[in-house]
């Protein structure tokens, strides 16, 4: 190669490297959530192909109660809301607002976790707990599953609060509230998924 | 306190494994010791177990996978040697339960700890240089990939000593791997090894997608990339799409296991066929993430070797992504006599026949390219040869494998046995042979020995032939697979056959071992001081042997489909003028390690129920895993300096040799 066009390749390269670094990050980011949906995919598939394998126990339209799961589903689908400020609050640059809607979020977050705990712990005192019925074991897996991812989701809220704090907005915590937000949409959208075929189609 | 581990874990009534014990016990301390007397515990750690150089875990990946090819290819001659002794009503020597273990563990080894380490190694060390890139998109993930799948690896060995291995087969079809059929901890091992080494695989997927598609360097469009580079690509794309699917099956299995759960038992609902099906629906892509980067390795070896372009290379390509698409619409032919109906079976039957056409396509691609090309026959060439010929024979059983009427007559016979070795052994093993003698030179800076390279070559053929030629034969006499003794006396002589043809493979990898013994004696001699010392077509050649750390000192400029090559005829020198500019790379991390460690302990910890201390794993792996993000000091600048001074070396070793 000549040293004519090398000037090109380093221009090039500076850009490749620094300017490009965040927005590959979200890019990954996108490929493992794609990924995340196949393990949702196989689960609901499971739960499709299990849903009449109730072997003498309780069906869905006999243990849902969809009052308490609107209310979940509320506080889920408003948490989403309120991540979306935290977003706009970043790109306006003002940190505590950032901090505030992270907390907000964080607190209904957890208001949904708490109820699909008392939801669990419910079913299982009344005996119908996983290992009841093969309905039974892929409702809790399946539901437990995006249980779990929100509670990482919290997790992951908390790790941010603590970044925010001790190191403001910068090249490294913004691309991770970025990443964070898709997470916490992406789960909003399974749980609607979780609602219409689980739970609505249940009780039909 | 300890769960179900106590001392009777331990085989000691079973000679075979306390000898292989000992024996892994001395060759551990040696090799510990070795290590320990030559200082180089330090080395180790900084320059290779924390490194995210792609390089360096390509190596390491190669290691790791030619170390369980031997575990591996013990398990297949203790079988061979039984089959053979265990003909009329005779015993053998491996009780069943030891065989079952045997043929269970071969297959998982074979698949998971040796055919996928040598293609994620070969991705690793390749695609970077191919691309032009100076590493991948998340070089730390890189090195978490390596160790999750170490860790696995790990797994599998500390259960040949502690406790024991699934009895299932290696697919642990439910519900026999279910709690109920197998209570001991096989099936745990089987859990948690492929678990671990498995969510390592699909972070691998992940990385190398975004490499490919956003780290190209400047003028390299996505059909100006090389072959090898395209079927990683797509293998990768196979591998976003089908692991999740064994991480959640897995854990289903893993539920019903641990917590009571009825997925896939007989009673309370379950559905047994939906495990298989599960499985199958990720196992099916897995053939095809294997074959994919094999059938890379042969298109660059070919067009090297014949010094031509690859001919066809736009339907290589599009023949590369029909059978990525293809592979996710045939998983039923594994289980044809399930009884999904006969319009269900001619679907599937179809869609597998249909893969033949790509496939024919890609093998007239290399004939076409070997036609009035000037073939060197180099021991890469012989294997791409040896593979062109049986990967077609083994393509031609798996067409008749999938017709259903047939399968039902072959169904669980040796035929499906002899297939399936004869793709995989015929097309990925010799493929991924091919790549190692071929990127050899790039990673260490000198060529293998030719010599012993071909006696390699010949044994694995004749040897493949031999062991597996009668086992198509024993089929038809009604032969199943899994079997651990047989009445018929007339099935011997087959068999015998067969165990030779296993002894002729078993000098193949002593040909490599020596092969490796000589080519390091005699590096000085062979050494490779161009950096192209095949005189190739793509872009890893046009850096030094073994490239810098930084892979180019200035990143390429890509003007066509092997570009390296056109600038070779246009009479342009590959050496890099100054002046150079800092380069930006990323800092080794004990993260890596130190995650799977504890995600080892975890998955050990759960296989023997011992509660605490998988609570320890969980919590290490977190806590390691925060501390990582934590950490801002992750990257670093090579001053320009630097890099003069490392291709100042490079250009006075050439004009030495020149």
């Amino acid at each position: 190669m000549t040293t004519e066009t090398m000037s090109n390749h380093d221009a090039h390269a500076e850009g490749h490297e620094h300017h490009d670094a965040g927005g590959m990050k979200i890019f990954g980011f996108w490929v493992y959530l794609m990924s995340d949906l196949v393990i949702f995919g196989s689960l609901f598939a499971t739960y499709a192909v299990l849903m009449k394998g109730t072997a003498g126990g309780p069906s869905g339209a006999d243990i849902f109660e969809l009052p308490l799961i609107l209310i979940s589903t509320f506080l889920l689908l408003f948490s989403s809301f309120t991540y979306g400020m935290a977003v706009l609050a970043m790109n306006a640059d003002r940190v505590a607002q950032v901090k505030a809607w992270l907390a907000i979020t964080f607190l209904l977050g957890a208001g949904f976790i708490g109820l699909e705990i008392y939801e669990f712990q419910h079913l299982i005192h009344e005996g119908y707990g996983p290992d009841r019925s093969a309905f039974l074991s892929s409702f809790f897996t399946l539901v437990g599953t995006h249980g779990l991812h929100v509670f990482f989701g919290l997790v992951w809220i908390l790790v941010m609060l603590v970044q925010l704090q001790t190191k403001g907005l910068n090249d490294m915590t913004r691309p991770r509230i970025m990443c964070l937000s898709l997470f916490w949409h992406f789960l909003d959208i399974v749980w609607i998924c979780v609602f219409s075929f689980v739970y609505l189609m249940g009780v039909l | 306190m300890f769960g179900k581990l106590s001392i009777d874990a331990i085989p000691f009534h079973d000679p075979i494994i306390m000898v292989v014990a000992v024996a892994m016990a001395l060759g551990g301390i040696a090799l510990l010791g070795a290590i320990t007397y030559f200082r180089k515990w330090k080395w180790l750690w900084t320059e290779w177990f924390t490194s995210v150089d792609h390089k360096k875990l390509g190596i390491m990946y190669f290691i790791v996978a030619l170390v369980m090819l031997i575990r591996g290819f013990s398990d297949a001659i203790m079988m061979r040697t039984q089959l053979a002794m265990a003909s009329a009503g005779a015993e053998g020597y491996l009780p069943p339960e030891h065989y079952d273990q045997i043929f269970t563990a071969h297959g998982v080894i074979m698949i998971f700890f040796v055919a996928m380490p040598m293609v994620i190694g070969l991705m690793n060390l390749v695609v970077p240089l191919q691309i032009g890139a100076r590493d991948v998109a998340y070089p730390f993930l890189n090195n978490l990939s390596f160790w999750l799948f170490a860790a696995g690896a790990i797994l599998v060995n500390i259960s040949l000593v502690v406790g024991e291995f699934a009895k299932t087969g290696w697919l642990a079809y439910a519900p026999l791997s279910g709690i109920e059929y197998s209570p001991g901890v096989g099936v745990d091992y089987w859990i948690w090894a492929l678990q671990i080494s498995g969510i390592g695989t699909t972070l691998t997927g992940i990385n190398f997608f975004v490499t490919i598609l956003k780290m190209r360097t400047k003028g390299m469009t996505m059909f100006r990339m090389p072959i090898f580079t395209w079927t990683s690509l797509c293998a990768n794309v196979l591998i976003i799409a089908s692991f999740p699917i064994l991480t959640a099956t897995i854990a289903l299995l893993t539920l019903d296991r641990y917590l009571g759960m009825h997925f896939f038992t007989n009673d309370f609902g379950g559905n047994m066929m939906m495990y298989v099906n599960l499985i199958w629906a990720w196992g099916h892509p897995e053939v095809y993430i294997l074959i994919l980067p094999a059938f890379g390795v042969f298109s660059e070896v070919i067009a090297t070797f014949a010094r031509k372009r690859l001919f066809g290379y736009n339907t290589m390509v599009w023949a590369t992504v029909a059978i990525t698409l293809l592979s996710f619409i045939v998983w039923l032919h594994h289980f044809f006599t399930m009884g999904a109906g006969a319009n269900v079976n001619a679907f599937f039957g179809i869609m597998t026949m249909i893969i033949a056409i790509p496939t024919g396509v890609k093998v007239f691609n290399w004939l076409f390219t070997m036609f009035r090309g000037r073939l060197e026959f180099t021991s890469p060439v012989l294997w791409t040869l040896g593979f062109i010929i049986t990967f077609t024979l083994g393509g031609m059983t798996g067409v008749m494998l999938a017709i259903p009427g047939a399968n039902f007559v072959l169904h669980n016979s040796l035929f499906v046995i002899a297939h399936f070795h004869n793709v995989i052994i015929g097309g990925v093993l010799f493929g991924m042979l091919a790549g190692l003698t071929y990127w050899f030179p790039k990673a260490f800076g000198f060529t293998l020995n030719e010599k012993w390279g071909k006696r390699s070559f010949w044994c694995w053929l004749i040897g493949f032939y031999l062991a597996f030629m009668p086992l198509y034969v024993l089929s038809f006499f009604g032969a199943v697979r899994r079997m651990q003794s047989y009445e018929t006396a007339e099935w011997q002589p087959w068999m015998l056959l067969a165990w030779v043809g296993a002894v002729i493979i078993l000098f193949g990898i002593l040909c490599t071992v020596i092969q490796f013994y000589v080519s390091i004696r005699d590096r000085k001699q062979n050494q490779d001081v161009t950096g192209d010392p095949w005189d190739a077509r793509t872009l890893e050649w046009s850096t030094s042997s073994p490239a810098p750390f930084y892979n180019f000192a200035h990143l390429p400029d890509v003007g066509g489909i092997d570009s390296f090559w056109a600038q070779k005829q246009e009479g342009l020198k590959s050496v890099s003028e100054g002046p150079y500019q800092d380069i930006h790379m990323p800092r080794n991390t004990v993260a890596g390690p130190i995650i799977s460690l504890f995600a080892l302990i975890f998955g050990f910890a759960l296989v023997w129920h011992i509660w605490w201390l998988a609570a320890v794993g969980a919590i290490g792996t977190f806590v390691s895993f925060l501390a990582r993000v934590f950490n801002d000091d992750i990257d670093y600048y090579v001053p320009a300096s630097e890099v003069e001074r490392i291709e100042r070396e490079h250009k006075e070793r050439l004009e030495m040799q020149a």
